[in-house]
């Protein structure tokens, strides 16, 4: 295997959301809850509106973390997020999150790094204590 | 279909002030009960759950994922791997269908309408990489009721076809007291 780099400027990108991209992740997941497709069936459930699922926020953040380690999913050993607030997607929007990683923890010795996420939409944060634990 | 999971949020604060209300009005507690006797449970394996190119590309696809890894074999031979690599989070797609033994069986008491997602976990003891065929074992590692609402933690076990583990799954949902 070539030599290992991490690349910092990965660590920060801006990801749009739409209702289409909703449901490619609805088919791509196996998640069909109705309240990530459906006004009526979002607002039924006490809901403002249509809102994203949690696992695509969490899944389209850590895609930063597989750019740090040079494109290399298998060098993501783990990651884990709780779910702090909503990504409402409206009828005809798109909407952003924005993500920022910063390396939070060196582990020389095991040859780890840990990196921390901040995920935020409309400057509100979304995801809390989101940590990516990657081989450096 | 998989687990109606909602991002929770909020639910801290709601919680204590729920618990209160529990303490001194127990009437008000609405939704049925969590069946508490549930935690400790472990299910038989579910699958096999052949993983393809093509499930991997897409849920790399809806996700944004932008490494070649998630869809050129060639790119993830390079690095060393037998094959496409999933993202980080796709062994959620698996994990759900092993959790729904237990959120769709109503003597959970698991009420849908009711469950916010209040985290999610990944250990990768190895990549998931198209051509695995793995199952995965559902542990109800915690049930209980707290401050009103419903808190269920899951872990799933995923392995190979050899038995080896690759991927451990952790999720916790809370199922909502009063709205």
């Amino acid at each position: 295997m070539s030599e290992l780099t991490t690349d910092a400027a990965a660590l920060t990108r801006t990801v749009p959301v739409d209702r289409a991209r909703l449901l490619d992740y609805a088919a791509a997941s196996g998640d069909q809850n109705p309240i990530h497709q459906d006004t009526a069936a979002a607002r039924a459930a006490g809901l403002e509106d249509v809102i994203a699922h949690g696992m695509w926020t969490m899944g389209a953040a850590l895609d930063v973390v597989t750019a740090y380690v040079g494109g290399d999913p298998g060098r993501v050993l783990s990651c884990s997020t709780k779910f702090t607030g909503m990504v409402v997607v409206p009828e005809d929007a798109t909407v952003e999150i924005h993500v920022e990683g910063a390396v939070k923890r060196t582990d020389e010795a095991a040859g780890t790094q840990t990196l921390e996420l901040t995920v935020t939409s409309g400057g509100r944060k979304v995801l809390g204590r989101c940590q990516a634990v990657v081989r450096a | 279909m998989t687990a109606f999971v909602v991002p929770g949020y909020d639910v801290r604060r709601r919680a204590s002030t729920s618990h209160r209300d529990r303490r001194t009005r127990p009437d008000r507690l609405t939704r049925m009960a969590l069946n508490t006797d549930f935690a400790g449970r472990e299910y038989p394996p579910a699958g096999p759950f052949p993983v393809s190119r093509e499930e991997i590309a897409d849920f790399a696809a809806a996700v944004g994922a932008t490494a070649a890894a998630h869809r050129d074999p060639a790119a993830a031979q390079a690095l060393g791997h037998r094959d496409v690599v999933a993202p980080p989070t796709f062994a959620v797609r698996l994990a759900q269908r092993c959790e729904a033994q237990l959120v769709q069986d109503p003597e959970a008491g698991i009420d849908f309408t009711r469950v916010v997602h209040g985290e999610e976990g990944f250990t990768h003891h190895r990549p998931i990489v198209a051509g695995d065929v793995l199952t995965g074992v559902l542990h109800v590692d915690r049930m209980r009721e707290a401050g009103g609402h419903g808190m269920v933690s899951t872990r799933v076990e995923l392995t190979d076809d050899g038995g080896r583990p690759v991927t451990t799954v952790t999720s916790t949902i809370v199922v909502r007291g009063e709205s």
